[in-house]
């Protein structure tokens, strides 16, 4: 059963790469793929979980659950869960996620494996769940006695299924069951804007080798002649210089683009589990021993602030010519 | 301490420091006496926030940790830091307990000590990473819970108004009893003085074992045996394989460019 993540009623990605996922164990196993879904007015967006690779779609629809309410959604899936007794559930390891999976885990007093990257089945078609451990320096392989097994799975891990409109399954209504006051109110939303460093396909990051947070403007400029965004390390945030969703890492965000450049990043064991798996690392950095050099494709020993306007002008030179 | 004080739980892992501790890439096993053992930083700002609002209202912070014996410097640290009293959990019987287990043990001690109006907890722990613990204990209590705040707006002895990064960053209200837990972004955890330092050597870390436990909770639930998730193998990942073409001198930001050019990742 794989839990559909939705907000204001536009599902979470995450949840189509689940149920691709979902949809190669269930095949294997040669069981169901259900999938539920909880908002208000989400008949059609339930639709779409079948497009994605679904059987069976559960509907919890309620003007009280528009929003996120812990207790409320872990209610109505524990007894969902109770009834239809799936055998392993995938939940999507956001934010949310990870709060919503530990509530049904302990009302259930069964096994939850957090952040997984990968989902494996052995010999006896039992679940292996694989996920990092230790900052990052360690993968654990995981195994579950109780039942269902539960797992959040790290968004961009699997990839989703081609969209089928053709593909046909089962809507099921669930009655709701509501509670008057739960404890916990969402009062509003707080504008910030927005950015996405995780979905970016070039990612350049700067770090404690700048000098002021002017300098970050040089980064913007090579960003966005190579099309992507700019991302820091956690010193960067913790100084005011960025906004903590540009701080990539162990506590910030992990990123994978097709190129990262690292500029003035010393590489440490957080900042690397935020971008270890980015496709091409590029370094810039004044100390050869740097241990971000042992994460780099390529490198250049030297100064930033010499060896940045060199790119920029080469690029901004072609544009001009085409 | 009469009843009607507020009382604030902040649960502390202690664990190694990520910086110093080895890992042995060929048994895939972490060297634990290789790092000597900290407060997750997480926990920090759980402790700061229990301080900073223990100093608002009044009452008491009380640490309670699980971990081996060892650990007692941990909670003393938690002392040092601003915490009243301290609990720590320790037994064999604790010992390879999973995220389920570990809040099992955790929740009963919160109710061995009784009144409790808010538990904090850091996101997660550096080693454990899953940021389980704080929503399992909240359902064990059966009390709601928000994760991820990222800043504490106001507080009263009935309710919290908090902002958390469920989602986009939403304003939301906590009815107490309940639990949070916070990101680094929520505070700057202040630096103990060599004063509390001092105090802190003399304080007393009360050490409970499961039999401590036995009149609040099933005590089978515990560590190894209470744990539905086992480690079936540990791995050391290996790196990424990289080209590793480090460049220096006259030419090198030429050679970088070209480079990306061959990739085509200069367009
Ligand atoms: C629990 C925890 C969580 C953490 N989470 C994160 C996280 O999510 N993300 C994160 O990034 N960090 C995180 N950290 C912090 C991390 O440990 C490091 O302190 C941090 O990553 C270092 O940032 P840095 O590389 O920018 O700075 P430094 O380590 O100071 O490195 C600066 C680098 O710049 C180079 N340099 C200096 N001048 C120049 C120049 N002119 N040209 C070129 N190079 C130059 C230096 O040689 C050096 O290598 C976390 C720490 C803890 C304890
Ligand atoms: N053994 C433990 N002792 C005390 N608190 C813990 C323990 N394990 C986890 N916690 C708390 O739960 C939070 C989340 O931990 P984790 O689920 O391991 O990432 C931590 O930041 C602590 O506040």
């Amino acid at each position: 059963m794989v839990f559909a993540e939705q907000h204001n009623g536009k599902i979470h990605p995450v949840t189509f790469e689940l149920l691709s996922k979902g949809r190669e164990l269930a095949d294997r196993k040669e069981v169901e793929l259900s999938s539920v879904i909880l908002g208000h007015q989400i008949r059609e967006e339930a639709k779409e979980l079948i497009y994605y690779g679904a059987d069976k779609v559960f509907i919890f629809d309620h003007p009280t659950l528009k929003e996120f309410d812990s207790i409320l959604y872990k209610q109505n899936i524990v007894s969902l869960i109770r009834e239809e007794k799936p055998e392993i559930v995938l939940i999507g390891a956001t934010h949310l996620g990870r709060s919503l999976a530990p509530r049904i885990a302990a009302a259930l007093n069964t096994g939850l494996t957090a952040d997984c990257i990968d989902l494996q089945l052995d010999e006896d078609g039992e679940l292996i769940q694989v996920r990092p451990a230790f900052t990052g320096n360690i993968l654990a392989y995981i195994k579950t006695k109780t039942k269902p097994v539960m797992t959040t799975v790290r968004y961009k891990v699997f990839k989703a299924r081609e969209r089928d409109p053709m593909r046909k399954g089962e809507i099921i209504e669930k009655e709701v069951k509501v509670v008057e006051d739960t404890g916990t109110k969402i009062l509003g939303k707080i504008p910030r804007e927005a950015v996405n460093i995780s979905d970016a396909g070039v990612v350049v990051a700067g770090g404690r080798g700048l000098r002021r947070p002017d300098d970050l403007k040089m980064l913007e400029e090579l960003a966005s002649l190579l099309g992507g965004v700019v991302g820091v390390s956690r010193p960067l945030v913790d100084e005011g210089w960025a906004s903590k969703d540009r701080q990539v890492g162990f506590s910030g965000n992990i990123v994978k683009p097709k190129l990262y450049v690292a500029v003035g990043i010393s590489g440490s064991p957080q900042h690397l589990a935020g971008m270890k798996d980015s496709e091409i690392v590029v370094a810039i950095n004044v100390d050869p021993s740097a241990p971000i050099f042992n994460v780099a494709d390529y490198g250049v020993v030297g100064d930033l602030y010499e060896v940045i306007p060199k790119p920029i002008e080469k690029i901004k030179l072609r544009k001009m010519k085409l | 301490m009469t009843d009607n004080e507020f009382h604030i739980v902040v649960l502390i892992k202690p664990v190694p420091d990520m910086e110093k501790v080895r890992f042995d890439v060929e048994k895939g096993v972490v060297d634990r006496s290789s790092a000597p053992l900290e407060i997750n930083p997480f926990d920090l700002n759980a402790l700061e926030a229990a301080v900073q609002i223990k100093e608002k209202l009044g009452g008491e912070v009380t640490a309670v940790s699980m971990a081996p014996p060892a650990a007692e410097s941990v909670l003393r640290d938690a002392i040092a830091r601003g915490a009243d009293r301290a609990v720590l959990l320790t037994d064999r019987r604790f010992a390879g307990a999973d995220t389920l287990a570990t809040s099992y043990a955790l929740a009963s001690a919160i109710r061995k000590l009784g009144r409790f109006n808010l538990i904090i907890c850091g996101e997660k722990t550096v080693d454990g990473d899953t940021g389980q613990v704080g929503p399992e204990v909240a359902e064990m209590l059966g009390i709601p819970h928000i994760a991820y705040v990222t800043e504490i707006r106001e507080v009263t002895k009935e309710k919290l108004l908090v902002v958390s990064e469920l989602g986009a960053p939403y304003l939301m209200e906590l009815k107490l009893p309940g639990l949070i837990t916070v990101t680094k972004d929520v505070n700057k955890p202040r630096l103990p003085t060599l004063k509390d330092k001092l105090k802190a050597r003399k304080a007393k870390v009360e050490v409970w074992s499961a039999d401590d436990l036995a009149d609040v909770a099933d005590v089978s639930r515990f560590g190894f045996s209470g744990s539905p998730t086992q480690v079936v193998k540990v791995l050391v990942p290996p790196m990424k394989k990289r080209r590793s073409q480090i460049f220096k001198g006259e030419d090198a930001v030429d050679k970088l460019i070209e480079a990306l050019e061959m990739e085509g990742l200069l367009r």
